[in-house]
């Protein structure tokens, strides 16, 4: 039998307060197996952490329980020093005696008993606890990066000029994501493309960055360190480095369909260039637009290129790349506009999204900057901005608030002031959200200086009144119905995960929150990491966030990737699936629900790939015959940990 | 009331959600009965129906098998495995003649300390109203 020492933490009152440590320790001094047992005000402290030590080279332990807070907080703590003491890592186990008893029981006696439960079952569990040593995998130094808005070209650059090649894949043609349709920034009216385009340029000029636009992940398979991926690249039927922009092909192109980067605002050819900064500069010819790819059906665009850069025979092509780490930064999607048939989103031409009114506000886009309504092109004199479109409607629409509404609504009224300053801009708001550095101050200066009428309340009807846009509202600080005869409304619409980024979530393995945002490890200490070591999120993928955070974000991610591409060799859980040859049947039922494939059968029997094995034990649970088990968590080692929770 | 019944109450916790989810209601001081103890497990999807008839043979009166909300396994589909599994448990039970009531299982995520409470709350007053389970326990 072991030889164990057990170390009862008081937490100063926070344990103490409820438990008797005393009898706690004891109640275990007495138990089977243990050969010392002591409690002490703070474990964790250099004191107490020397008391293990001591104990452990004194009495000869060979294993260690401490009985204090969550395994999350103290585990490592505890772990180094019985390992400094000489005993492996995985002879150390944590009774959480604090959050899991004494913080949530008021009954000392009842408590105490709660307590020595839990101790006893910690020991029951650590007397089967094999010693491993972790398991050592090599390192692909290579990074992914998926998505090409800003969080992907941030994340994607800070790698590349940290030393590390990085493959960043953008499903559209050209990187920019979102922030390059928008006019201008808040708090500092920054034109959007003025500082994103240099950082476009610098990702296509880097010798660091493989950048593969109109391409999508298709399957990853491996593990941190070691992912391989395969990247679905369509074909654009356009060679970049033969194309010479001239554009004679649009001229001569006959379809015409709705323009992505303008949403539907203007229209533009089947074969066509996104913008003109676009990155990588060249033309892309949309298929689902082009009569056919038969010159027989068309052809038009091939015949007056000179250079010879269109081919109708271009094909698909599959690109396979080994990668060390990925950060996923998919981006988001404005929330669908069906579900906002009550704003007349979709019927009148002249209710618009954020992301309209940004194109109309940008000196780029369909009016040259100019705001003008779609429908007759006149200047619009009141406009009505409508913020929580979709957000913070639990009952009908999204639960959570997209957070960047507040600020961008106040802009947009900001911009349309600017453009038509003898119009009126009105807001209708729930509340007003301006967190950040310089976002108050930016709210106030639309009230102070731009005019902007700001009504506390909800829309309930938008419908069209002899060429205007009735708006039906009410005003809640007054408690009066509102009615404002506008030439234009603007839906400040919810941010939802981009179209596809479900399915990229499963491929990846990485999981999902209720919304569909992908979550993070955890919310406030590894906010860019997923649960799945090596894959690492950045932007608006993981929750709505404006264009510092997601920068921030990316940053982090990229340093939390270099920390692992930086690494020689890295280190799994030795904590993984172990089969019994002699019982295993060769069934393969565990082989079906391993979730990382990480189970094979070979001659017969079940193989386990130590290295993609998480220890999940859901094999174990499967196997009929008890064949294979979780190491350091047994079959054996949980029914004693069942008698001793029960009193055993 | 001294000598009222006490029910003795085992739960399975997944790492990742519900074991997080006691810890934050421990962390947000809730208050909840004693009767229960946990075992804190990697997955749901890794409690073997073994487990849970262990337990009542050890003397549980309730066993309580948490994990992470569907679709948001921590090992991908775990937990889908374990509701699978728990629903067969439960017909299982019924067969035997045991109060399925005995037998329940959550969904609670990381950030759900007031659901773990109030789940244990309930079922401990469930349990109560049941009285002690004698069919399975073996006498030790």
């Amino acid at each position: 039998m072991k030889r164990t020492g057990v170390f009862i933490c008081h937490c100063g009152i926070n344990i103490a307060g409820t438990v008797d440590v005393k009898r706690v320790s004891e109640e275990l001094s007495r138990y089977p197996g243990v050969i010392h047992s002591e409690d002490y005000v703070y474990v964790c402290s250099d004191p107490g952490q020397n008391l293990i030590i001591d104990a452990i080279n004194e009495k000869k332990l060979d294993s260690v329980v401490v009985a204090c807070c969550s395994p999350t907080l103290h585990e490592t703590t505890f772990r180094n020093a019985s390992k400094s003491a000489g005993i492996n890592l995985f002879q150390c186990e944590i009774a959480n005696i604090r959050e899991q008893c004494s913080w949530v029981h008021k009954d000392i006696e009842k408590a105490t008993e709660k307590a020595i439960k839990i101790t006893k079952s910690a020991v029951k569990r650590v007397r089967r606890n094999e010693s491993l040593d972790p398991i050592s995998i090599p390192v692909t130094r290579r990074a992914l990066v998926i998505g090409g808005g800003i969080a992907g070209i941030q994340a994607a650059l800070d790698l590349a000029n940290s030393g590390f090649e990085v493959i960043l894949v953008e499903r559209s043609p050209s990187i920019g994501g979102h922030m390059i349709q928008l006019s201008e920034t808040f708090p500092t009216l920054d034109c959007s493309q003025c500082i994103l385009t240099p950082k476009m340029v610098e990702v296509s000029k880097h010798p660091q960055i493989k950048l593969l636009t109109y391409s999508e992940v298709q399957e990853v398979s491996g593990y941190v360190g070691n992912f391989k991926v395969k990247i679905l690249k369509h074909p654009t039927y356009v060679y970049p480095d033969k194309c010479t922009l001239c554009d004679e092909c649009t001229k001569v192109c006959p379809v015409v369909v709705p323009n992505e980067f303008d949403i539907g605002l203007t229209g533009r050819r089947a074969i066509y260039i996104p913008f003109p900064q676009a990155i990588p500069a060249t033309y892309t010819l949309d298929i689902k637009g082009c009569p056919g790819l038969l010159p027989i059906a068309c052809g038009k665009c091939a015949d007056v290129c000179e250079p010879e850069a269109i081919d109708y025979d271009m094909k698909p092509e599959i690109v396979e790349e080994d990668v060390g780490a990925i950060i996923v930064a998919t981006g988001y999607d404005l929330y669908d506009k069906k579900m906002m048939a009550e704003y007349g989103y979709g019927k009148y031409s002249d209710v618009l999204d954020g992301l309209q009114f940004e194109r109309l506000c940008s000196a780029s886009g369909p009016t040259m900057g100019k705001i003008l309504r779609p429908s007759d092109h006149k200047e619009p004199k009141e406009v009505v901005f409508i913020q929580c479109v979709g957000s913070r409607d639990p009952e009908l629409h999204c639960a959570y608030c997209s957070k960047i509404c507040c600020m961008y609504t106040a802009k947009h009224a900001m911009l349309y002031k600017h453009h038509v300053p003898d119009g009126q801009a009105y807001i209708f708001y729930i509340d007003i959200r301006s967190g950040g550095k310089g976002y108050e101050e930016f709210v106030q200066r639309a009230v102070e200086e731009d005019g902007v009428l700001y009504l506390r309340g909800k829309v309930s009807k938008i419908f069209d009144d002899k060429g205007k846009i009735k708006v039906w509202g009410v005003d809640t600080l007054i408690g009066k119905d509102i009615e404002i005869n506008a030439d234009m409304v603007v839906l400040a619409t919810a941010m939802r995960p981009s179209r596809g980024a479900e399915e990229l979530a499963k491929k990846l393995k990485i999981a999902m929150d209720k919304d569909g945002f992908l979550s993070e490890a955890h919310p406030k200490l590894r906010p860019v990491e997923s649960v799945t070591s090596g894959l690492f999120l950045a932007g608006a993928a993981q929750a709505p966030k404006d264009i510092p955070e997601a920068v921030a974000q990316a940053s982090g991610a990229a340093a939390k990737a270099i920390s692992i591409l930086s690494q020689d060799r890295l280190y799994h859980a030795p904590t993984v699936a172990k089969v019994e040859m002699n019982l295993c049947t060769g069934c393969g039922m565990c082989v079906h629900v391993c979730p990382y494939d990480a189970l094979s059968l070979k001659e017969g029997k079940v193989e386990v790939n130590e290295v993609l094995c998480e220890g999940c034990g859901t094999c174990s649970a499967t196997c009929l015959r008890a064949a294979i088990k979780v190491i350091n968590l047994t079959p054996l080692q949980i029914h004693e940990m069942i008698r001793a929770s029960l009193g055993g | 009331m001294g000598d009222e019944f006490e029910p003795k109450l085992v739960a399975f916790l997944c790492k990742w959600c519900s074991s997080a989810g006691s810890d934050l209601a421990g962390v947000s001081r809730m208050e909840y009965p004693s009767n229960v103890v946990p075992i804190t497990v990697m997955c749901s999807g890794s409690v073997s129906p073994l487990y849970i008839l262990d337990a009542f043979n050890k003397g549980a009166d309730g066993v309580l098998v948490s994990g992470c909300h569907p679709g948001d396994c921590h090992y991908i589909k775990g937990n889908y495995y374990a509701r699978r599994r728990i629903a067969f448990v439960k017909k299982l039970l019924e067969y035997i003649g045991l109060e399925p009531q005995r037998f329940q299982m959550s969904w609670i995520s990381a950030a759900e300390g007031t659901k773990y409470t109030q789940i244990i709350k309930d079922f401990v007053k469930e349990l109560k109203s049941l009285g002690p389970q004698t069919k399975l326990r073996r006498e030790q």
